[in-house]
């Protein structure tokens, strides 16, 4: 017996070479995203990395982040949904009629707006759930349905514009909350025109806790034996990640600060990556994933949490469609035409699996900002939207190819 | 004697585990050469090796074949020199025919057209050869398992098999399908067919193995020939667990108190055919601090009567009374089974019982997640606590509790459903085959922690196709036939032939 947990513990120190295999597809999502941004720096003549670009990169992202943060949650569940795009056009149109012609005030239109996405999202969730429907087909199904609703809504017109504070929900930005003679002076030591100190403050704080629970958490694994990333790899990883916070909240400062979808977008991610890492909710999730009758058989509900995972896309597809909406100033038909595909590819770009149980938050925020960082560097480069399809595909398909190979040669 | 196989200085790594070290194994021209140890000894990997779902490269050593050294690229090659391996878990599709099953991959065709007659007529032959008495048109799925093991057998004889290797092909058999199997893999041998066989049925490689292979720790410890002499299934643990065991059963203090829990005309319906009655009028009870076995036949209804009783989780139109220390009971849900202080170990580990892409730490608690969180928030450092813990009582072999189940040997993903039902800390604990694929060391802790259990006034309900373990652990055993409780034997008066008696009368 002492012999074995002795044999058990010598093994259990494994290299930096091995831990760096098992652990590729994180290290190579990360790295790729900067590998990725650094080309376009280079591509673009530097206009990738410029103070607006990188506030437009989110303000353009926002919606797309927004809902592949359901959509992993949807997937980890073992299912899809393909109406995302037609429901966020569908929320869009509503809030523009609800706005536009029926002149409600906004404290109402949000509300019935999300409210309206949820149970569109409840309707499909319930038919995969209780009625073991496809949810390939029950969402193929809304993607019409929603996508003809939305032309009807408008009567094929577009619609705007909206009330200015509806308009900040997208183009607002933080305010500077610290001292204004503090960012005066810094804007005159960077020589930029001005100088958001709140926002870089923020990025300080964010950095400092990420650093806090990433500390707290090794001296936690460490006092329970589990086996964690390489002191090497831990410093590394946080040198990029806070290097590349700061550096971001550097650069918005110098431009107009933080913008209101960004801190929306920041919140939710952190609440969704809680909420499936650490609860009793996201771990029923993840073994209905991977096993429903085995979940089943433990006492999970089953079918009311694939039932409440589609709700949830429908409410986060519902605010993606509003703050569409109030970043273009206008509701139009072709609003969220084909952006169910940029979410799922986001999601699987991640790391997630088609078969459920497999697939992290913060690889699906990764993940899109792959595919944004792809489409507006490519944007700005001039290529052409055909090209800039088949790019996209290539990359989606080389992700899930890598994938396959690296659990292949795992196994 | 000539030497068919040769094994030299086999090691295999896994990502923090060595699963074999410096192994060497040689089999000898037509014997039946058994490999056993305890779960997680590395028997599986090494049959891996041989077969070439490992790779060369991604081991150390050489293999000799027919004097020959060589080396597999994949399955294919070792199938081509006709070593053909058939797996803990079959690999049959379950909605094709016995006939397509025999020649998938492999199919009787001309220009990618099949030729059905000659298909069907060789599959008829390799099917007499296995004496299986089934029709080439019958589908898998509507077989048994016992005569799923003889297709796949007869699968690697469509593939002209010289090395047959069998890991645990009785596992997951009743006694009588067993026999058969061992039965033909004789008849091979007197065809000059060679067999690796795995095996935790000890009783059944003292029947038919020529010489045994004893691994322990990743390591061959030793080789006995029982042909020379008789080697007594003592002396095989002894090598196996590296010590002596005195006793198969713990003992036990028995103290059977109040009636605990009790069925009362159970009625289930077949989940898909309406008028299909599965269960009928069953009667059954056990007490605080008992342990009730329940015998029969595979498909004679137990796992359905257990299920049917967790949640509803099996059957359709489920009629009767469930009482829990005498008041009503409402099990209709799995959650509320649960609540109500069921548990239902299944049978089914891949299909039913595990999350595999999972960890073992997230498998344990993941039927009491309670247990570990506050207000919805998972506590891991206690996870973590509670993990370790039963790793340490089921001594469940692993390097980390934080390993894929998938990477568990098969005997030590058991233990992790083990586990998981004793975490979720049930009154009435029902274990169907609880012991399948498990060692024998690991059996006698299994049955230490039944008698714990009882001990602590629960009720054990064990459902079990190996008679010795029912005889030996329970205080009560109902016989289960055709949907029906036929019998219920106490202690004292059951035995194997009259257990036996009750299931083949009908
Ligand atoms: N893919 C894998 N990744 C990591 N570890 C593995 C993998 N496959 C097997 N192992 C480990 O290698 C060891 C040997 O496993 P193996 O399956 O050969 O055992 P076994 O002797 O067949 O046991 P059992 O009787 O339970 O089937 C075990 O400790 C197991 O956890
Ligand atoms: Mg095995």
């Amino acid at each position: 017996m002492t012999e074995e947990l002795s044999k058990s513990k010598a093994v259990r120190q494994k290299s930096v070479g091995e831990y760096f295999a098992a652990h590729l597809r994180e290290y190579g999502l990360l790295l790729a995203l900067i590998a990725i941004m650094a080309f376009f720096q280079v591509m673009t003549g530097g206009v990738m990395l410029k103070s607006v670009n990188i506030t437009n990169l989110f303000l353009q992202n926002s919606y797309i982040i927004i809902m592949a943060l359901g959509m992993l949650v949807v997937i980890v569940a073992g299912h899809i949904d393909l109406s995302v795009g037609s429901v966020m056009g569908f929320i869009g149109a509503l809030a523009a009629i609800l706005m536009v012609n029926y002149d409600w005030p906004l404290w109402a239109v949000f509300p019935v707006c999300l409210t309206a996405g949820a149970l569109i999202g409840a309707a499909q969730g319930y038919w995969v759930a209780y009625w073991s429907i496809p949810p390939f087909i029950v969402t193929l199904a809304g993607m019409l349905v929603f996508r003809g609703l939305s032309l009807w809504l408008l009567e094929g017109q577009s619609v705007g514009p909206f009330p200015k504070e509806f308009q900040l929900l997208s183009t607002g930005f933080i305010p500077d909350f610290m001292p204004e003679s503090m960012s005066a002076s810094l804007a005159e030591t960077f020589g930029a025109r001005r100088f958001n100190t709140g926002a870089l403050s923020l990025g300080v704080i964010g950095s400092a806790v990420i650093v806090y629970l990433g500390l707290k958490k090794r001296a936690r694994n460490k006092a329970y034996g589990i086996e964690d990333e390489p002191k090497s790899f831990f410093i590394g990883r946080n040198i990029i990640v806070i290097g590349g916070l700061l550096f971001i909240c550097f650069k918005l400062a110098t431009f107009r600060g933080l913008p209101n979808v960004l801190v929306t977008m920041a919140v939710l991610t952190i609440a969704y990556a809680f909420l499936t890492q650490s609860t009793v909710i996201g771990r029923r999730l993840y073994a209905v994933g991977g096993n429903e009758k085995a979940a089943k058989l433990s006492g999970i509900k089953t079918k009311r949490l694939t039932f409440l995972a589609f709700a949830n896309m429908g409410m986060l597809a519902a605010l993606a469609g509003l703050i569409f909406a109030a970043r273009l100033n206008t509701a139009t038909p072709k609003a969220g035409f084909a952006v169910e595909l940029d979410v799922i590819a986001a999601v699987f770009i991640g790391g997630a699996s088609m078969s459920g149980g497999v697939g992290k938050v913060i690889g699906a925020v990764v993940g899109a900002f792959i595919m944004g960082v792809m489409n507006n560097g490519m944007s700005i480069m001039g290529i052409g939207i055909d090209y800039q399809q088949v790019i996209k595909g290539l990359v989606l398909l080389a992700a899930v190819i890598f994938d396959v190979y690296n659990k292949n040669k795992q196994g | 004697m000539t030497t068919i196989l040769e094994m030299r200085g086999i090691t295999k790594t896994f990502p923090g585990v060595k699963a074999l070290d410096d192994v060497d194994l040689r089999v000898e021209q037509g014997e039946i050469h058994a490999l056993v140890g305890e779960n997680g000894a590395g028997k599986s990997t090494l049959m891996k090796v041989l077969s070439g779902v490992y790779p060369a490269g991604s081991y150390d050593g050489e293999i000799v074949y027919n004097g020959q050294v060589t080396s597999f690229a994949g399955i294919s090659d070792s199938e081509k020199l006709g070593i053909i391996i058939i797996h803990q878990e079959l690999a049959l599709v379950p909605l094709l025919s016995v006939a397509e099953n025999l020649f998938l991959g492999n199919e009787v065709a001309r220009n990618g057209v099949i030729n059905w007659p000659e298909m069907y007529q060789r599959t008829d032959e390799l099917l007499a050869k296995v004496g299986l008495n089934e029709a080439a048109s019958t589908t898998i799925e509507s077989m048994g398992v016992g005569k799923q093991q003889l297709v796949e057998i007869a699968k690697a004889l469509a593939k002209n098999v010289k090395l047959l290797i069998l890991d645990e092909p009785t596992a997951a058999l009743q006694e009588n399908d067993s026999q058969k199997l061992l039965e033909l893999l004789l008849e091979l041998k007197a065809q000059g067919i060679t067999s690796i066989l795995i095996s935790h049925k000890l009783n059944e490689i003292s029947q038919v193995a020529d010489r045994i292979t004893v691994i322990r720790d990743g390591a061959a410890v030793s080789t006995l020939d029982c042909r020379a002499e008789e080697i007594s299934e003592e002396h095989i643990i002894r090598d196996m667990v590296g010590r002596d065991m005195e006793h198969r059963y713990p003992e036990r203090q028995r103290n059977i108190g109040q009636p605990l829990f009790e069925i009362k005309n159970w009625n289930v319906w077949h989940p898909e055919h309406k008028d299909r009655q599965m269960l009928r009028n069953v009667n059954f009870n056990v007490r605080e601090g008992e342990i009730v076995g329940i015998a029969g036949l595979m498909g004679s209804g137990r796992t359905e009567l257990a299920m049917s009783i967790f949640g509803k989780s099996y059957g359709r139109n489920i009629s009767g009374e469930a009482f829990l220390k005498g008041q009503p009971v409402n099990l209709s849900t799995v959650d509320k089974a649960i609540k109500a202080g069921l548990a239902y170990c299944t049978e089914d580990r891949k299909e039913l019982g595990l999350v595999l892409e999972e960890s073992i730490v997230s498998n344990i608690t993941l039927a009491n997640l309670e247990g570990v969180s506050r207000g919805g928030v998972l506590n891991t450092a206690e996870e973590q606590k509670v993990a370790e813990r039963y790793r340490e009582a089921m001594n469940i072999r692993t390097p980390s509790v934080h390993q894929k189940v998938v990477n568990l040997s098969g005997g030590n993903q058991q233990k992790v459903v083990l586990s998981k039902w004793l975490f979720a800390n049930p009154q009435v604990l029902i274990l169907d085959e609880p012991t399948r694929g498990i060692d024998v060391g690991a059996k006698f802790e299994i049955y230490g922690i039944m008698n714990e259990l009882a001990a602590e006034g629960r009720g054990v309900v064990m459902i079990s196709s190996e008679m010795p373990e029912l005889l030996g652990m329970c205080d009560r055993i109902y016989v289960m036939n055709e949907g029906e409780l036929v019998a219920e034997l106490s202690a004292e008066e059951a035995s194997q032939e009259r257990i036996m008696s009750f299931i083949v009368t009908e």
